[in-house]
């Protein structure tokens, strides 16, 4: 199984993923850098186009600011996901079980999930207290992957070993349990990894749609508010930090997929083991 | 599948398939008129061209597949049993659950039948250790061999202690000398055991090999074309794989498969 690792790949595979790390870090800087000149060398105005250095000076001096808007949409986007999450893999349970189900909600699924969800917010808000339409924005947007790679997953169940579990006079539960959500597993992860940022995307949406102002008012809510007063440094700074955010989602819903699937999933195995 | 019946049918025999037919929902014939018996603890081989129905015929007698008509009983502990009781199946592939160990996967069978634990690691340790593989019980199936698997998804079938053994091309994915390895393996396990082993197989040299009874079906709808017993010493060992003897049953199942081969293509 191990053999002798050759010296000369290994240093190679070293150097690559150095590459993979060295590269986008140059790109970035190159870029930093030319923005900054570009602003500096034709006097752009702050209120035109910031700098990157007065975008990060901004960022440290709103922080208080900023950082309350980032928990805000971080727990709209929490709940939402997790709604997501629960309401997703539940349905493709519900539809795996039951043909007539599937059959009979599965179309609506669909509908919602193409029907845009910035069209969508304006109505939620008019029927649900902000808080709760702005949670069920993230939802919409965060579910439908789950659903649809959840289902993907319990019906691509090996033929062969589902036969084995109707040999051995599976139970309907056992089957489930042993079989299909186990089968399913790199499926609903690759889901949740999908419908984090998504998540994020439906509450900023919301947040826009909503528009109010106040303490408990989210980064998208500070970004259209520093638009509208022409504060152009602190709404790079807000964008950065849902980049950020994003960013941060999309890692850690990785890392976990990863851990749970690392001893046995081809995904998460060494493309030369 | 026809249960009724007088128990008296299925005396010392394990298996007995009567005008046993399959017809696919798309129209296509697969198998039969198939008639076959099997005596209890015999080793019989099923030998065909591909698309006969061979492992249509096996998923049927494990209940896996209803049959279109026909009369399949199959008995346990001497009486006719439940579609699917005592049956240890192999498939082609190894089958096993990718996400646990190999000593979870053997379980499979016990915990699906709720076993009590106990009493369920003393046969698995027995399983694991009649396949040779007690030292990888803990390991996962991607970081075992070819041959280590199907080992593995052998002991998985054994676990139940199954009267019978209904075997799906099961060495058809390895290298020729793993194969020897496992027929060799096999038959030792059987020599032990004497359970019933219905074996389907595209080698005409591994059904002689193995066999008491080469089973040649023809080609779709898969019937009976012939019938070779094979009667030489036991135990088998590498002086049979080389014998006149060999040679001569080889040379029949050959001639019996060779209408299958030699009209029009089977593809």
């Amino acid at each position: 199984m191990s053999a002798q690792p050759n010296p000369a790949v290994a240093e190679n595979g070293r150097a690559l993923r150095w590459l993979r790390i060295v590269l986008p870090a140059i790109v970035l800087a190159l870029g930093l850098l030319a923005w900054e000149l570009v602003v500096r060398l034709n006097n752009i105005p702050p209120y035109v186009l910031p700098g990157p250095v007065l975008v990060l000076q901004t960022l440290v001096s709103d922080w208080s600011v900023l950082f309350q808007s980032l928990l805000t949409t971080l727990l709209t986007t929490l709940e939402g996901f997790i709604a997501a999450a629960i309401g997703g893999i539940a349905l493709a349970l519900l539809f795996n079980q039951s043909k007539l189900i599937e059959y009979s909600l599965f179309p609506y699924a669909v509908i919602l999930q193409v029907t845009p969800v910035i069209a969508i917010a304006p109505l939620l808000l008019i029927y649900l207290p902000q808080q709760t339409a702005v949670v069920v924005c993230a939802w919409i947007v965060g579910f439908f992957p789950v659903l649809a790679n959840t289902t993907l997953g319990l019906s691509s169940v090996d033929r062969n070993l589902a036969g084995l579990f109707q040999l051995y006079g599976a139970s309907r539960l056992q089957t489930l349990q042993l079989l299909k959500l186990p089968s399913a597993l790199p499926y609903i992860l690759g889901g949740l990894r999908i419908s984090g940022g998504l998540s994020l995307i439906g509450a900023v949406v919301a947040e826009i749609a909503a528009g109010t102002a106040g303490a408990g008012s989210g980064l998208a809510y500070r970004i259209a508010e520093s638009g509208y007063r022409l504060n152009i440094p602190r709404m790079f700074a807000a964008l950065l930090l849902l980049s950020l955010a994003g960013i941060v989602i999309y890692g850690l819903l990785a890392l976990i997929s990863h851990l749970a699937l690392r001893r046995w999933h081809e995904s998460a195995l060494g493309k030369d083991n | 599948m026809a249960l009724s019946g007088s128990q008296a049918d299925i005396a010392g025999l394990s298996v007995s398939l009567q005008g046993v037919t399959k017809t696919y929902d798309s129209g296509v014939a697969a198998l039969g008129p198939l008639d076959l018996k099997v005596r209890k603890g015999e080793f019989v081989a099923l030998v065909g061209p591909s698309g006969c129905g061979k492992s249509t015929a096996l998923r049927i007698i494990a209940g896996l597949s209803p049959p279109t008509s026909g009369d399949v009983r199959v008995s346990y502990h001497g009486e006719e049993g439940r579609p699917g009781q005592g049956i240890g199946f192999v498939f082609q592939e190894p089958t096993l659950m990718p996400w646990t160990s190999v000593r979870e996967n053997v379980r499979l069978p016990l915990k699906l039948a709720r076993v009590p634990a106990a009493q369920a690691d003393a046969r698995i340790d027995e399983a694991l250790q009649r396949v040779g593989l007690s030292e990888f019980a803990k390991n996962y199936p991607r970081e075992l061999s070819g041959g280590m698997k199907m080992r593995v998804s052998l002991a998985r079938a054994l676990v139940t202690d199954p009267e019978i053994l209904l075997m799906d091309e099961p060495f058809a994915a390895l290298d020729e000398i793993t194969r020897f390895r496992l027929n060799n393996d096999l038959l030792a396990l059987w020599r032990n055991l004497r359970k019933t082993v219905i074996f389907v197989t595209h080698s005409v040299f591994e059904s002689v090999y193995l066999s008491q009874r080469v089973v040649v079906m023809t080609s779709r709808p898969g019937r009976i074309a012939a019938e070779i017993h094979v009667a030489t010493m036991e135990p088998r060992g590498d002086e049979f794989r080389t014998s006149a003897a060999y040679a001569d049953y080889c040379r029949k199942v050959s001639a019996a498969l060779a209408p299958s081969y030699s009209g029009r293509s089977a593809l």
